[in-house]
């Protein structure tokens, strides 16, 4: 969970600005402490597909630009080459297609580029850091059903992969190749009807083993805490909106955010009220936590009151062409989040003993930066079986927590 | 414990009732059996036992079931989940959470059980089912054993009174479920709790039961101590038949009361020569049909088989056996041709199947993979066929029909391949698989869910296509249908092949693999209740 709001945190710093080098430095500590902080879960060795996502979308950004967006009056600009030019008819007016492709054009669209990139490999990190079945957990009690069918559907993916992958090879046994018009119906069928069975298999399971044991709730207290989450949901996407996108104020974002947090929260108190469970070994939340998680805010709050960063620093411009300044506040704020590379504790590694073992240990994937040390004090002591020792070698694994 | 007055339940989509007046007492710290053939109303049973049926499954159920003095119509089944613990047939599709700890106490949370309470019952259940070495492991990872012993920890960490178990063996190998049967027999023994389990195989259950629960196919029940229910039951274990041929009374259940009684029988039998194990070789067939050489199938780094050498001739029955995940599937697979194949080669009248389009492959490799449905996807048996005789050479004839007639008479072209029973549809795809008229056949674990009537069906059909002149591979876990009908064994372990040799020698030699009547019988030579007969009608 932790991790989740250090990943926030810095994604609404990337949100407030498209200075390249903050960006840079922001994926820099974002790659840092991923690198040093991560579990051997399988989970956590996609960072690199969100990087190469990243990339995918800053030379999709790019090349629309030079292709659909060449300047018409590239006066005081500096050309860098020019695609021939494709006349539209009058009713696509307004889109160009070729022409001359300008420095500016192509660094502000690389630069936008760069913020979505950098967005997106926040989400990654997060994932990366923690497992994101256990995120789920911290969900309140009212929105408990919508963490189970996530955890569902997340492992109904692979099944639904085994299972067409069974089916097309059986599909095979049959050497159906004369009926290419059949093949997709040959394959869809068996597979959902593989699929439904499983799924009521898994209800019928769910149901007889106390899934949705609900205390008594009346219609008007449902009525009442539908309505507060819907308009609690609306204020939290103004809000958000608000906040990231620089050109609205900070006055609409905040009343809107703060709003719609309340509401959110009455109803997520009146709809837990009515439901009793229970959590078995919920992640602790310690300095450790706290610290990561303020690591993460602080950057974002620096650039949102904007303290002795000027707006230049945050958002150079292309037109006139300079080069971005960097603002000295930004860089310290922003490296302050890379703090958790140490301060958090590493990761538990489990001695893997062949390939059946798990790869980490569950303590080590719990919110990301609950683990070993936090382990002492909490009810689990009696945990015999994992030698949990860091892997000597690992980059930063021995590190002490200070 | 559990009283059933008068129950009947009827599915929506059918007017015949699946239990019909069914009275039914289950008393507390018993071991009950529901035995019956496949498809009469078993599991309907079961289910209404925690308030599934009707609550889940739909349907009309007539007259009271009390569970623990609660009765199902006011309590539904996650209301019952601290009185009854239910476990379907395939536990891994029930698994909610990812790793076997969350699992376990997943049902706690549920019911709200404080956390220290949760935290101590978890550890009590990876003791009590032995295991804890298994705490941290992924669900996916488990292998079939092992997710059946979690799927019964799963339900008992809410301490209910009642465990409900469906077919919780049938998948498994021979080690495994004696493992699960292990754990079973330990919560009746020493927690004192009511257990219902319906098994097909009885010569695994038979003898650890209190009581013994028939289904008929008329929806009626009829119940009584085992060796009474047994001695007429119209499914019974081998050790069973064994016992009604000779005439013991009471009819032995066990393995070890029937070997206390064998002791004249076997000195009857001690000259008489052991019949032939399954039938007159039929000598003119016996040419090559396949031979492979070093098959390597690997899956990542993992080598599922490493260099094995199999050779085929016409007019054999090879039992292919081994734990679950030795290689048995990958190693059929590779026959085919249709599954991967790292090196080695295959021939099949000078032919590699893999090298040629699968068309092809099929007239010379027929395979019947463990889910035959897969095969299917279209709405009627008749169309199914009519497709078949389409993929095959000659799209005139209605080749697949009659091979249909021959091998499951009976059979309505109008039914929707889905609502086959097992037998049924296993018959169907055999079937369709042999309309490409293939000289080799592999048939990976048909027997899975078959009843002992299902089964000796299919030893018939094996038989024919024997005399045929094909060769047929069988992989199974099931000891008593190789004994009946295969001439060589070959197991599997970790990719290479252990054993192979004539039935007789490989099973009786291995003490997991050894039929009940060899057993009983050691050491003469006898496999099958059919063979002490006809040694007995030899002797007298």
């Amino acid at each position: 969970m932790a991790w989740w709001i250090w990943a926030v945190g810095l994604a609404a710093t990337a949100g407030r600005t498209t200075n390249p080098v903050v960006l840079l430095l922001v994926l820099a500590v974002l790659g840092v402490v991923v690198a040093n902080r991560r579990s051997e879960a399988p989970w956590a060795r996609a960072f690199k597909y969100y990087l190469v996502l990243a990339l995918t979308v800053i030379t999709i950004r790019v090349v629309f630009r030079s292709v659909f967006g060449g300047d018409i009056e590239p006066s005081g600009m500096h050309v860098l080459f020019s695609l021939p030019h494709i006349p539209l008819p009058a009713w696509a007016a307004g889109i160009q297609l070729g022409g001359p492709v300008t420095l500016e054009g192509t660094l502000s669209a690389l630069f936008g580029g760069l913020q979505l990139g950098t967005l997106l490999c926040c989400l990654g990190a997060a994932n990366v850091l923690a497992n994101p079945k256990r995120a789920l957990r911290v969900l309140p009690g009212a929105l408990y059903e919508l963490g189970v069918a996530v955890v569902v559907a997340l492992s109904m993916a692979p099944q639904l992969v085994d299972s067409v992958q069974r089916v097309r090879r059986a599909r095979k046994l049959r050497g159906s190749e004369a009926n290419r018009r059949r093949w997709l119906r040959s394959i869809a069928i068996p597979v959902l009807e593989d699929a439904l069975e499983r799924s009521l298999r898994l209800a019928a399971a769910m149901d007889s083993r106390g899934y949705g044991r609900t205390g008594a709730a009346s219609r008007a207290d449902r009525r009442v805490t539908g309505a507060c989450m819907l308009g609690g949901m609306g204020g939290l996407c103004v809000g958000a909106y608000g906040l990231l996108d620089s050109s609205t104020g900070v006055s609409v974002g905040f009343p809107a955010l703060a709003a719609g947090a309340v509401l959110c929260a009455v109803g997520l108190a009146l709809g837990s009220r009515r439901i009793r469970r229970t959590q078995y070994r919920p992640d602790p939340w310690r300095l450790p936590e706290w610290l990561v998680s303020v690591s993460g805010l602080l950057p974002a709050g620096a650039f949102f009151v904007g303290a002795g960063i000027p707006a230049r620093g945050l958002n150079p411009s292309a037109v006139p062409l300079e080069w971005p300044t960097v603002p000295l506040v930004a860089v310290v704020a922003v490296l302050v989040a890379a703090s958790p590379a140490l301060i958090a504790p590493p990761p538990v590694r489990s001695v893997a003993t062949g390939r059946a073992r798990a790869p980490a240990s569950t303590s080590g994937r719990d919110s990301g930066s609950g683990s070993a040390v936090d382990l002492g004090p909490a009810p689990s002591g009696e945990r015999t079986d994992a030698p949990a020792a860091p892997r000597a070698g690992g980059v930063g694994a021995v590190r002490a927590v200070p | 414990m559990i009283s059933f007055e008068r129950v009947s339940v009827t599915y929506s989509d059918s007017t015949r009732a699946v239990l019909d007046g069914v009275d039914l007492e289950i008393e507390e710290g018993q071991l009950a059996l529901v035995i019956g053939r496949t498809g009469v109303g078993k599991s309907t049973l079961l289910g209404a036992m925690n308030g599934l049926v009707p609550h889940f499954t739909g349907g009309v159920l007539a007259g009271r079931v009390m569970v623990d003095g609660k009765e199902t119509r006011t309590h539904k089944p996650r209301e019952l989940a601290d009185v009854v613990g239910v476990v379907g047939q395939d536990p891994a599709s029930g698994f909610v959470t990812d790793t076997v700890e969350e699992e376990l106490a997943y049902v706690m949370e549920q019911l709200a059980v404080a956390p220290d309470i949760m935290r101590k019952r978890v550890e009590e259940m990876l003791d009590l089912l032995g295991i804890a070495e298994l705490r941290d492991r992924p669900l996916a990872q488990l292998s079939g054993g092992q997710s059946q012993r979690v799927a019964i920890g799963s339900v008992l960490t809410s301490h209910p009174r009642i465990l409900v178990l469906d077919e919780p063996t049938s998948a498994l190998d021979p080690t495994a479920a004696e493992e699960v049967l292990a754990s079973i027999t330990r919560l009746v023994h020493d927690l004192g709790m009511t257990v219902v389990l319906a098994e097909h195989r009885l010569e695994r259950v038979v003898q650890y039961a209190d009581r013994v629960i028939e289904v008929m196919a008329d929806g009626t029940v009829r119940e009584g101590p085992p060796a009474l229910m047994l001695g007429s039951a119209r499914v019974a274990p081998p050790v069973v038949e064994l016992g009604r041929l000779v005439g013991w009374d009471p009819v032995p259940l066990s393995v070890r009361d029937a070997r206390r009684e064998a002791g004249p029988l076997r000195a009857m039998l001690g000259d008489a020569p052991v019949p032939d194990p399954v039938r007159p070789v039929t000598e003119p067939a016996r040419s090559r049909l396949l031979r492979a050489r070093n098959i390597v199938v690997r899956y990542g780094d993992v080598v599922a088989v490493r260099g094995v050498d199999v050779d085929l001739t016409g007019g054999e029955v090879v039992a292919l056996m081994g734990r679950n995940g030795s290689g048995k599937s990958s190693l059929l697979w590779a026959l085919q041709g249709s599954g991967p194949r790292q090196s080695g080669s295959v021939d099949v009248h000078g032919v590699d199947p893999k090298a040629v389009p699968p068309p092809e492959a099929r007239s010379l490799v027929g395979l019947v993979p463990q889910t035959p449905a897969d095969l299917l996807y279209l709405d009627t048996v008749t169309d199914e066929l009519d497709l078949a005789d389409q993929e095959s050479t000659d799209p005139s004839s209605s080749y697949a029909r009659s091979l249909l007639d021959r091998l499951a008479p009976g059979i309505s072209g109008d039914t929707h391949p889905r609502d086959l029973s097992e037998g049924q549809r296993l018959a169907l795809v055999l079937a369709i698989q042999l309309t490409a008229a293939p000289q080799v056949i592999l048939l990976d674990e048909p027997t899975r869910g078959l009843d002992y009537t299902a089964k000796r069906s299919l030893a018939r059909i094996v038989q024919r296509l024997c005399s045929d002149g094909c060769a047929i591979v069988i992989s199974t876990h099931d000891v008593e249908f190789v004994a009946g009908c295969a001439d060589r064994v070959v197991v599997m372990a970790a990719g290479d092949i252990v054993a192979d040799g004539a039935t007789a020698e490989v099973l009786v030699a291995s003490p997991a693999f050894a039929p009940q009547v060899a057993k009983i019988l050691a050491p003469l030579g006898f496999l099958t209740v059919e063979q002490v007969q006809s040694a007995l009608g030899g002797v007298g």
